[in-house]
C-alpha cells in the first residue's frame, strides 16, 4: 500500500478553488517532488494531507490512515517541516532537539541517544549549547529537517525546505534526503528551485490547483522535448 | 521632495491600522473621556437610618434625593444594618439621624446628623460627604430663615474601612486588577501571535499535541507569572503602603486565579484573530487597556458615567474582579457577599475559553 494517496482531493476557499481533485499517490521510499508556480495549490495540498487543514472533498490516505478521520493518528507517523524556520531561536541546538523529542512522546533516554547521534550526524556537538538563531541559515535547515525525523516516522513532509538557502548548503540539504530516502523513508518535498526537481524520483506539477503533469525528470524531459525542468515548467505555465 | 511625500500619504491611507490610530482614537479618546473623566457622582445609593421620622429629619432626606446626587436604596431599621449594606455593596453612603433630629433641633437648637461614607474608594466617599455637607448647610440656611432663634446642625462623618481615606486602598486593587489583565491577556496574545508569526505554531500543530494541550502549555507559564505578580502587588500595598488583608487569602487567590483565566482566555482569544504580534499587541492595548482603565470604575466611578458606557463596563472583567478584590481586603467580606461577581466571572471564564478553542480549531 502507498503511503501517501490523494483521491479527488479538493479544497475551495469560497468561490476560489485552491486545489481541484487532486490525484496521486507516493511510493515507498521515494523522493516525491511537489512543483508549482506560487498561488497554484501545493501549500493547500500539503496541509491537508498533513491534517492541516481540513479538505472540501475527496480523501486523503497517508500511512494507510484517512487523515481527516483520524488526524491524530496520522500525525504520529509523520515527520513535517515548514517553509518557515520551524526551530525556536532562543532555544539552544540540544533545547530544541528535546523540546521536538518531547512533543512526539520519546522518552528520556532515547532523547538523550538521539540528540547526541543527531549532535555527531550534524557536526553540531560543539554548538549544542549555542542558540538556534546563532546557526547559519544552512545548518538551521539541517537541524530543523533533524529535529522533524527524531521520532523516525516513515513519511516525512518538506515545505519548500530549502527556500532562501545556498547552493553548496542546499545540496548538503539534499544529501540528507536521500540518506533518509536510502533507510526507506517516503519524502514529500515542495520546492521551486528547478535543479532541485532533477534529485527527485518523480516529480508532479501543479497549476491552478491541477496537477498539469507528473512523471519521473527524465520522461518529463522527454515528453515535453525539453533540456530542463525549467522549459518544462514554462511549458505549463504559458499553456 | 514631493513623490516621496505623496508616498507617505499612500503609506498611510492605505494601512487601515494607521488610519484608524490617526482619526479613530482621537475621537474615541476625547468621547470617552469627555463622559468618563467626570467627577461628579449622580444618582449614588444610599441607605437611611431615620428613627425620627419627623418634619425635619424627613424634609431633609428629600432634599438630598432631589439634589440629584443621591437616591434611597434602602431605609434600614437600625444601626447594625448598616454595615452588611457596606459589605454586600449596596450603598455607598450612609446618612443616620439620631432619634430626636426634629426636637432637639426645635428645643435646643442644636442637632447632630451621622454621614457614614464608604472609603473603601475613598474618592468617591469623599466627593458625597461633601456634597451632602453642603446640602445639610443649605438646609440649616433655610431653616434659619424660618424662625427666630437660629439652630445648628452639624454634620458627624465617618469614613468607614478607611478612616484615613489613604488612596492605596483604591490603586492597590486597581494596579492588581490592571496588572494581571495585561500580563495575563497581553501576553498570551502575543506569544500566541508569535508562534503563528514565526510559523513554529505550525510545527506544533502538525505534531501530535492536541489544541487544548497547546493552549494549556502556551497559557500555564503566564498563569504562574500572573499569580506571582498578584503575590508581589498584595504584598508591596500591605507592608509598603498599609494596605489591610481583613478577608480570606485563600478566597482571594482563589479569586485572582479565576480572573486570571479569564484574561488569559481573552488572550487567547485576541490571538486566533491577530495575524501577528503587532496586531495582538495592538488589539489587547486598545481592546483590553483602556476600557480596563476607562470603564472598570477603578478610577472614575461608573454612576457617573452615561447609560451606555456602564453597560459596555458590564462586560470588561475588571469591573467585577475589582470591586471582589476591594471586598475581600478592605471590607473582609466572604465569597457569600461576591457570589454575583465570582458568577460572572465564571461564566465569562468559560463562554471566553469554549469561544477561544472554538476558534483555534477552526483556524486549522
Amino acid at each position: 500500500m502507498s503511503p501517501i494517496i490523494a483521491r479527488d482531493l479538493t479544497k475551495t476557499f469560497g468561490a476560489f478553488t485552491a486545489v481541484d481533485r487532486l490525484n496521486l499517490e507516493v511510493r515507498q521510499g521515494e523522493i516525491f517532488g511537489f512543483l508549482g508556480a506560487n498561488g497554484a495549490g501545493k501549500t493547500t495540498a500539503l496541509r491537508m494531507l498533513t491534517g492541516l487543514l481540513k479538505p472540501s472533498a475527496g480523501t486523503a490516505e497517508v500511512a494507510g490512515i484517512d487523515v481527516s478521520r483520524h488526524p491524530n493518528r496520522v500525525k504520529q507517523r509523520i515527520g513535517y517541516m515548514s517553509q518557515k524556520f520551524s526551530l525556536y531561536e532562543d532555544l539552544t541546538v540540544r533545547e530544541n532537539i528535546r523540546l521536538y523529542g518531547g512533543i512526539y512522546g520519546l522518552k528520556p533516554a532515547e532523547i538523550r541517544v538521539k540528540t547526541e547521534q543527531v549532535l555527531r550526524e550534524l557536526e553540531l556537538t560543539d554548538l549544542q549549547n549555542a542558540l538556534a538563531r546563532a546557526l547559519p541559515l544552512g545548518w538551521k535547515q539541517k537541524l530543523a529537517f533533524s529535529t522533524a525525523m527524531l521520532h523516525d516516522p516513515a513519511i516525512v513532509f518538506l515545505d519548500e525546505p530549502t527556500s532562501g538557502v545556498d547552493p553548496l548548503a542546499r545540496r548538503q540539504f539534499w544529501e540528507l534526503i536521500y540518506a533518509a530516502a536510502g533507510r526507506g523513508v517516503t519524502l514529500m518535498v515542495t520546492t521551486h528551485y528547478m535543479e532541485e526537481a532533477e534529485y527527485c524520483a518523480r516529480v508532479s506539477i501543479m497549476a491552478d490547483g491541477r496537477i498539469a503533469a507528473l512523471d519521473t525528470p527524465a520522461r518529463l524531459k522527454a515528453r515535453f522535448g525539453v533540456g530542463t525542468m525549467d522549459e518544462i515548467f514554462r511549458a505549463i505555465r504559458n499553456a | 521632495m514631493f513623490p516621496f511625500l505623496k508616498k507617505e500619504f499612500l503609506h498611510i491611507l492605505r494601512d487601515r491600522r494607521t488610519l484608524m490610530i490617526l482619526f479613530g482614537m482621537p475621537v474615541a479618546q476625547v468621547l470617552l473621556f469627555g463622559f468618563v473623566l467626570n467627577n461628579e457622582i449622580k444618582d449614588a445609593p444610599i441607605a437611611v437610618l431615620d428613627p425620627a421620622g419627623d418634619y425635619a429629619s424627613v424634609t431633609l432626606t428629600n432634599k438630598l434625593v432631589a439634589s440629584g446626587y443621591f437616591h434611597i436604596e434602602t431605609r434600614l431599621g437600625d444601626a447594625g444594618a448598616i454595615e452588611p449594606e457596606f459589605r454586600k455593596g449596596r450603598i455607598r453612603m450612609a446618612l443616620v439621624f439620631p432619634p430626636d433630629f426634629g426636637r432637639a433641633l426645635a428645643h435646643e437648637g442644636y442637632a447632630t446628623v451621622q454621614l457614614i461614607g464608604d472609603a473603601g474608594d475613598p474618592n468617591t466617599a469623599n466627593a458625597l460627604i461633601n456634597y451632602a455637607q453642603a446640602i445639610i448647610a443649605d438646609y440649616q440656611t433655610a431653616y434659619n430663615q424660618g424662625t427666630g432663634a437660629p439652630v445648628g446642625i452639624t454634620a458627624s462623618t465617618r469614613m468607614q474601612y478607611n478612616p484615613e481615606q489613604k488612596a492605596v486602598f483604591n490603586f492597590v486593587p486597581g494596579v492588581m486588577t490592571m496588572i494581571l489583565m495585561l500580563i495575563a491577556a497581553m501576553m498570551t496574545s502575543i506569544t500566541l501571535a508569535r508562534e503563528k508569526e514565526l510559523g513554529t505554531m505550525e510545527v506544533l500543530l502538525v505534531s501530535p499535541l492536541r489544541p487544548i494541550q497547546i493552549l494549556l502549555g502556551k497559557t500555564i507559564p503566564y498563569l504562574l507569572l500572573s499569580m506571582l505578580n498578584a503575590v508581589i502587588v498584595v504584598l508591596l500595598g500591605i507592608f509598603v503602603f498599609g494596605m489591610p488583608m481583613r478577608g480570606s487569602v485563600a478566597l482571594l487567590a482563589a479569586e485572582c486565579f479565576l480572573y486570571m483565566f479569564v484574561s488569559l482566555a481573552l488572550g487567547i482569544f485576541i490571538s486566533t484573530r491577530a495575524k501577528d504580534q503587532m496586531t495582538a499587541m495592538f488589539f489587547s492595548a486598545l481592546g483590553l487597556l483602556m476600557p480596563t482603565m476607562l470603564l472598570s470604575g477603578f478610577i472614575f466611578p461608573r454612576e457617573s458615567m452615561p447609560w451606555v458606557l456602564q453597560k459596555i463596563g458590564m462586560a470588561i472583567p475588571a469591573t467585577w474582579f475589582n470591586p471582589i478584590i476591594k471586598g475581600i481586603m478592605i471590607k473582609g467580606v466572604g465569597l457569600e457577599a461576591l457570589a454575583t461577581q465570582t458568577m460572572v466571572l465564571g461564566g465569562m471564564a468559560v463562554f471566553l475559553l469554549a469561544l477561544s478553542l472554538k476558534n483555534f480549531k477552526d483556524r486549522l
